[in-house]
């Protein structure tokens, strides 16, 4: 809690800054990446396991953001950025990792935007309606995540800037079980890692 | 105490007035039902042919303060024989007419014979202060003739663990059954409620839990916060491997849980997912994106020689391995939709098995069955089906009610584990036996995914 509310503050404080200083270099807080997965996650299988203690966070360091050609936008941080969805999400249909015509329009846009800031690094997450298998869900995602990112490189975008991840059916963007619901969840989502 | 599956830290075995026993016989592969052990002194039967009836009434209790204890072994007792089949039990809420005994000399024979009785188990239990003393002996209620007695001493913490391993005693010297009272279930839960830490999106996090067979001491083994799946346990009960997102992506983790310790098999190469242990506990096998898509891999548990078993463009995923270490089978949709497949351990004699419209999480019994339980299409949802290897043939277990995925045997294959969706959408585990009867709801608290049952 303590720390998203300094990060809020920070991030007030950096787009403030971005927007006095209009025109100028415009400053702003790199987001820290998540500390390090901790290996002490297991305990004895015969006592209630308590939650581990909470590795102590970082204070997020001040760093120099690189210049970006768009002030508004490389001015946020990586929550608010990825809040605002830059790069939209491409959906999918049933039991299918072909993108789309519509698809294509859209990875066409990102891969434009992806151009303009070059410094960003991209996670493809690929994910699922809940109607198939856990199990072949993660494999389904997966190669809907691959196929997202083969279009955005055959665009030009550089295959190091895209990471893939398959969530199978795990978080479905609607919690709903209907058509409607499962269309938006059959998708690949974009998450911005780095900038 | 730790206590871990079929070997019970702790827990002196002194065998009171034992009747002779020599080890119990597995039965050999192939046969349907379990036989009688050959070399048992004295078996408990019953009338023309019909399993024993027997009668489970509450431990004679040495001091109130192990009235309840004595409550409690009777009852667990009663289920776990109950869960096993093996025995016509006559229900505890019949017994009320029936003076209870003060000892063990005392118990009305007469009376039980009147209620239909065969067999009688009666026990006592005295408590002393953090251990007890527990004793256990099965009567032919006829001729009044002790068929089996046990006695045990230990800690008190967990008076389950006695009744569980008096009904795999009893299975095992009266009908060479393997029981599986002491088994665990390791699976996957929401039920902690966190979020993901590293999402603008709101996420629920899953850990991997244990808890015994019938549901009973569910604890909590991960604590990571992130999505934690498909466990699955080592052939000595001691390791869980699982897939993890702790570091952002799908890896392969294994927690020794009496340990608290970690290892990390496959070294950071690739993405990793749905583990599972070979019989002997050596190997590894699961599903990797390492070569650009899903392919199926073989590694020695510590991750090193590795061996890649598919190489097709389509999806090959979810690796069982047959009780001998043989052969693999798996989900494939390489001629179109998921279907189950089998493949030699060494990548050859690749077959398909199924023809559903949809079919994946085969798991392969242990023998003496051997089959092949996986999850078909039905519908919208999925059900649980059994395909015989020897026959070729299929049967169905669950029909229709809510979505039933996930199927993982019990050792010795009589029982099934899977989640269903049959309440109210929630997904829970169920334990169920392999003809389709007996289910039995395990968890109740968040959602429930992807059982593995213990050897």
């Amino acid at each position: 809690m303590t720390r998203m509310r300094t990060m809020g503050l920070v991030a007030g404080v950096a787009v403030l800054t971005a927007v006095v200083a209009c025109g100028k270099k415009p400053v702003a807080v790199q987001r820290p990446m998540p500390p390090p997965a901790d290996t002490s996650g297991t305990t004895l299988g015969n006592t209630p396991a308590p939650p581990a203690p909470e590795p102590p966070l970082p204070e997020p360091p001040i760093v120099t953001p690189p210049v970006s050609p768009e002030g508004a936008i490389g001015s946020k941080n990586l929550d608010d950025l990825n809040r605002s969805s830059p790069l939209a999400p491409v959906f999918f249909a049933l039991d299918s990792f072909e993108v789309s015509a519509e698809g294509r329009a859209l990875l066409q846009a990102s891969a434009q935007v992806l151009r303009q800031q070059p410094t960003w690094q991209v996670t493809v997450e690929g994910h699922c309606d809940e109607r198939g298998t856990a199990e072949y869900n993660l494999s389904l995602g997966e190669r809907r995540a691959v196929a997202a990112k083969t279009y955005l490189v055959s665009l030009g975008v550089a295959a190091e800037r895209l990471r893939t991840v398959s969530y199978g059916k795990e978080f479905p963007f609607d919690p709903g079980h209907d058509e409607a619901a499962w269309a938006k969840n059959r998708r690949a989502h974009f998450v911005i890692t780095a900038k | 105490m730790i206590l871990i599956p079929r070997m019970l830290a702790g827990l002196a075995l002194a065998t009171a007035t034992v009747v002779a026993v020599t080890s119990a016989q597995v039965p050999a592969p192939g046969t349907a039902q379990p036989q009688q052990p050959a070399d048992v002194g004295i078996v408990l039967n019953g009338e023309r042919g019909q399993p024993p009836r027997l009668a489970v009434p509450d431990f004679i209790a040495a001091g109130a303060d192990a009235a309840d204890v004595a409550r409690e072994l009777a009852q667990v007792l009663y289920d776990d024989l109950a869960f096993e089949g093996e025995y016509d039990l006559i229900p505890r809420d019949t017994y009320g007419s029936i003076p209870p005994a003060r000892s063990f000399a005392d118990a009305p024979f007469d009376r039980w014979r009147e209620l239909g009785a065969d067999g009688l188990l009666i026990g006592s239990v005295t408590r002393n202060g953090a251990t007890i003393k527990v004793e256990m002996r099965l009567v032919d209620v006829r001729s009044r003739r002790q068929i089996l007695g046990r006695e045990y001493s230990g800690s008190a913490t967990n008076p389950r663990l006695y009744a569980h391993t008096m009904s795999d005693e009893i299975h095992e010297t009266q009908s060479a059954l393997k029981g599986v009272a002491r088994t665990k279930l390791t699976f996957s839960s929401d039920r902690v409620r966190d979020r993901a830490s590293n999402t603008v999106e709101s996420r629920n996090v899953k850990e991997i839990f244990i808890a015994d067979y019938d549901g009973a001491n569910q604890r909590r083994v991960t604590v990571n916060r992130q999505l934690n799946v498909f466990p699955s346990w080592s052939p000595d009960g001691r390791a869980i491997a699982y897939t993890s997102y702790r570091r952002g992506y799908p890896d392969i983790f294994i927690s020794l849980i009496y340990q608290g310790t970690m290892e990390t098999p496959t070294n950071g190469v690739g993405q990793n997912w749905l583990p599972a242990f070979s019989p002997d506990g050596t190997r590894i096998a699961f599903t990797s994106n390492r070569d650009g898509n899903s392919e199926l891999y073989v590694m020695n548990r510590d991750g090193s020689g590795l061996r890649r078993l598919t190489n097709h463009p389509a999806i090959d995923s979810t690796p069982t391995w047959a009780p001998s270490g043989g052969q693999i089978a798996f989900a494939s949709d390489r001629t179109g939709s998921p279907q189950i497949w089998v493949v030699s351990a060494d990548g050859l004699d690749l077959r398909r098995l199924s023809s559903e419209s949809y079919a994946d999480r085969p798991t392969w019994s242990p023998a003496p069955y051997n089959e092949i339980a996986f999850a078909a299409r039905t519908g919208s949802r999925f059900d649980i089906k059994i395909y015989q290897v020897d026959k070729g043939t299929t049967r169905q277990i669950t029909f229709g009610e809510g979505s039933n995925e996930s199927p993982a045997w019990a050792p010795g294959g009589r029982h099934l584990a899977f989640m269903s969706t049959r309440n109210a959408r929630a997904s829970q585990i169920f334990t169920v036996r392999r003809d389709g009867k007996n289910l039995k709801q395990i968890t109740r608290d968040g959602n429930n995914f992807t059982p593995n049952w213990s050897r």
